[in-house]
């Protein structure tokens, strides 16, 4: 059984290796720009002094949600269904498990951006702090996860079942093994396309917005100290790492 | 001993008249921009009274500062590591924006442009946050002078306890006074202990706490964690701002803009010596009420052979010493114990203190058919009238009234002691004995507290920036190099040299 198609076409060619490609560089050079050039607009600007009502909820939901739904896609696309089968997990007992995880962690996560949005749209205070990228970002994060979560509720919950693993997680994994295999996604159903193409422009549009915060998650926070110090001269700083000394000597308030 | 020198004020509460123009000019200078305008880095509030923002002392509520587990070790109230990390997507504990005050602008247009008419053309307000109008309902000393204390003062997290019924209903004859506040440039900053960025820091060389704006992500946890609410969220840009106590005009050898404009001549600014290794231990104090002594003795004395040693090891240059001693902040906080935190119970170890105010006491003399000009009738309105003490005894030392009272004696003696030096008798020096000062100590205190020259409130030693010029100039610009040389000295052109003895140069160098 091969649900992959025949030879792709041109426009299979430019929708599922070169779009991809694109994204993808933007994302990387757009970031490594944007941390050299803009720390100062490096963050998650966050409203919650203005309302706090609705994010109250809405935040953990999507967030929490958010890194559900991330962990999924990981298993989903990242690892092939023969590791999944050689280490003892059934198909069926796969496709029951995500269905059910997966659910609960899609619905959290519409709800909470579902919240969100209605608070960027309905306050009026965060309606005015919003700006260009939001108003890209927000549309299209909200048209992945909404195509997403649909896909999997009419072929999957509802519908009869679709294997995404032998056709769109080949295409991902292709992607990244620098060996694209167009023709993987090809003949998947519309709903799967679309989720990913707006994926891929999610990443692309990633940098310039405010979602650079999710690589600043504060981790290290965990083991440093509680005080810190700084002196005000900068150090001598030693021969070979003295770029990161410099960045330090920024604007303060 | 590991000496770190701090610039630290204080501020001599009977002379403030709450006219606000620390406010004013220090919004002037910081926060009439976009995103700060409801920020005062320096506001003036009205006590008894609810502050701003609205009952930020009541950190059961807010959650700032820090408190002793069980085990006794120091933690922020808001909670530890992982707690802070669980409420990066919504912080329970950070005010709102209505806690501080919807700030407005207003249609000044209107005066010019609006059409003749019977009526006289008003500028109303509008929200600078929805662009509407609106109507000022608060504000940042919305109960100024009291106005409307009957309705709010009863919301002073002060006012708590057996007496606190009492004062709701005598206090508007009783007493009040303004309280100026700035960050506090904490020994032991929450705000820093909380960013889990790391982007707040506290300078090594003047102890200014500061938020590196490149660093700061917009976590917001550093409003939560200061008890004071002296760092504010920017909405427009999303990141943490605070008072940087003027922080170019202190490397200047300038006073902040709040002290050199206050009106009042009431802020002191000089520097405090204090020993980094023993400030976790101080704040880890058991007892609150103890919490002030053990602040006192992380400060060292400037004059002690042994800290001057240490503090030359530790690289603190010699005109900072020499200005450590001449320090008006060390007199009052020190030598005289005049000074007192804000709210040490806290446990940040504030660096912004007070000289209480006596005239709450003085004013029940009066309203109590005393006379106030009569230290006995003072000191007997000190140990008898328990409202006005304890309340102060609530901000300044932990609901330590012994403690309030001896200062308040204290200034009570300078004040009868020097009425009648100036009014050309010898003057009884019992009195002042009675609360440990010499007649020439006195003398001194009262130059510090009443004549308070303007060399004498500011003691500000210009920050070394020789070395940092230097070091940045390496940094940013094209290292030139001479050629010729394979392994010799590198010449930098256009650029300051470093100076340094060395066993090779021992009359000085290049770097």
């Amino acid at each position: 059984m091969n649900p992959i198609a025949a030879a792709p076409g041109g426009a299979d060619l430019l929708l599922w290796v070169a779009l991809p490609y694109i994204c993808l560089a933007v994302f990387a050079v757009g970031h490594v720009w944007r941390y050299r050039q803009d720390q100062f607009g490096w963050t998650s600007r966050t409203t919650q002094l203005l309302e706090h009502r609705w994010l109250r909820w809405g935040s953990p939901l999507f967030h929490l949600g958010a890194f559900a739904v991330i962990a999924g896609h990981v298993v989903g696309l990242a690892v092939p269904a023969s590791w999944t089968e050689a280490a003892g997990v059934s198909e069926h007992a796969y496709h029951t498990t995500a269905v059910a995880l997966g659910s609960v962690a899609g619905v959290a996560m519409v709800s909470g951006l579902g919240m969100l949005c209605a608070r960027r749209l309905l306050a009026r205070r965060i309606r005015r702090t919003t700006d260009r990228s939001d108003k890209v970002l927000f549309p299209l994060l909200s048209a992945t996860v909404l195509l997403g979560i649909t896909a999997t509720a009419a072929h999957n919950v509802f519908g009869g079942g679709y294997d995404y693993r032998s056709t769109v997680s080949v295409w991902f994994r292709g992607v990244f093994a620098l060996h694209p295999q167009p023709e993987a996604i090809a003949g998947a159903p519309l709903l799967f396309q679309l989720h990913a193409l707006s994926a891929c422009l999610l990443f692309a549009a990633w940098p310039f917005t405010r979602l650079v915060h999710v690589w600043s998650a504060p981790v290290g926070y965990l083991t440093r100290p509680y005080l810190v110090y700084r002196r005000r001269a900068t150090t001598p700083a030693p021969p070979v790492s003295g770029a990161a000394a410099g960045s330090r000597t920024g604007r303060a308030a | 001993m590991r000496v770190m020198a701090q610039i630290a004020m204080v501020m001599n509460l009977d002379k403030c008249i709450g006219c606000h123009t620390c406010s004013v000019t220090c919004k002037q200078t910081w926060t009439n921009r976009t995103g700060v305008e409801y920020a005062w880095f320096n506001n003036v509030e009205t006590k008894p009274g609810v502050g701003y923002p609205r009952r930020y002392e009541d950190q059961e509520h807010w959650k700032g500062g820090w408190t002793l587990d069980r085990k006794g070790r120091l933690v922020l109230r808001s909670g530890g590591r992982v707690r802070r990390l669980l409420s990066l997507f919504s912080n329970p504990d950070l005010p709102s924006i209505e806690d501080y005050y919807e700030p407005v602008t207003y249609d000044y247009d209107n005066l010019v442009s609006a059409p003749a008419g019977p009526d006289m053309p008003v500028a109303r307000p509008r929200s600078v946050l929805t662009g509407r109008p609106t109507s000022i309902t608060w504000g940042a000393n919305w109960e100024d002078g009291l106005g409307g204390a009957p309705e709010h003062a009863a919301g002073d997290p002060n006012l708590s306890g057996a007496w606190a019924e009492k004062v709701r209903f005598e206090f508007e004859q009783t007493f009040l006074f303004h309280l100026p506040r700035l960050c506090e440039h904490c020994l032991n900053p929450a705000c820093v202990s909380a960013c889990p960025s790391g982007a707040m820091y506290k300078r090594v060389e003047d102890g200014i706490v500061l938020v590196d704006q490149d660093r700061c992500r917009g976590w917001r946890m550093c409003v939560t964690a200061c008890p004071y609410k002296k760092v504010y969220v920017n909405h427009a840009t999303g990141k943490a701002e605070k008072c940087t106590f003027c922080f170019p005009r202190i490397e200047a050898g300038q006073p902040t803009v709040c002290s050199e404009t206050c009106v009042g001549r009431l802020r002191y600014l000089g520097l405090l010596l204090y020993d980094a290794d023993r400030v976790g231990e101080a704040a880890a104090t058991p007892d609150e009420r103890d919490l002030l002594d053990a602040q006192r003795d992380v400060f060292l004395d400037p004059f002690d052979p042994e800290v001057i040693a240490a503090a030359r090891e530790s690289g603190i240059p010699e005109d900072w010493l020499d200005a450590a001693r001449r320090s008006p902040v060390y007199a009052l906080v020190s030598k005289y114990r005049v000074a007192l935190p804000l709210h040490p119970e806290y446990r940040t170890l504030p660096m912004v203190w007070y000289v209480p105010p006596l005239s709450p006491v003085l004013d029940a003399v009066t309203s109590a058919g005393g006379n106030q000009d009569d230290p006995d009738h003072v000191f007997a309105a000190v140990t008898r009238l328990r409202i006005p003490l304890e309340y102060l005894a609530e901000l300044f030392t932990a609901g330590d009234t012994d403690v309030v009272g001896g200062v308040l004696m204290k200034l009570t003696a300078l004040r009868s002691y020097m009425r009648q030096r100036t009014l050309g008798e010898p003057g009884d020096e019992a009195v002042v004995k009675a609360v440990g000062l010499t007649g020439r100590e006195a003398e001194d205190l009262h130059r510090l507290l009443a004549v308070a020259k303007y060399r004498d409130r500011y003691v500000v030693p210009a920050a070394h920036k020789e070395d940092a010029a230097a070091l940045t100039a390496l940094e940013n610009r094209c290292p030139v190099e001479t050629s010729g040389e394979p392994e010799g000295r590198k010449v930098m052109l256009g650029i300051p040299t470093l100076r340094r003895r060395t066993p090779e140069a021992p009359a000085g160098g290049h770097l």
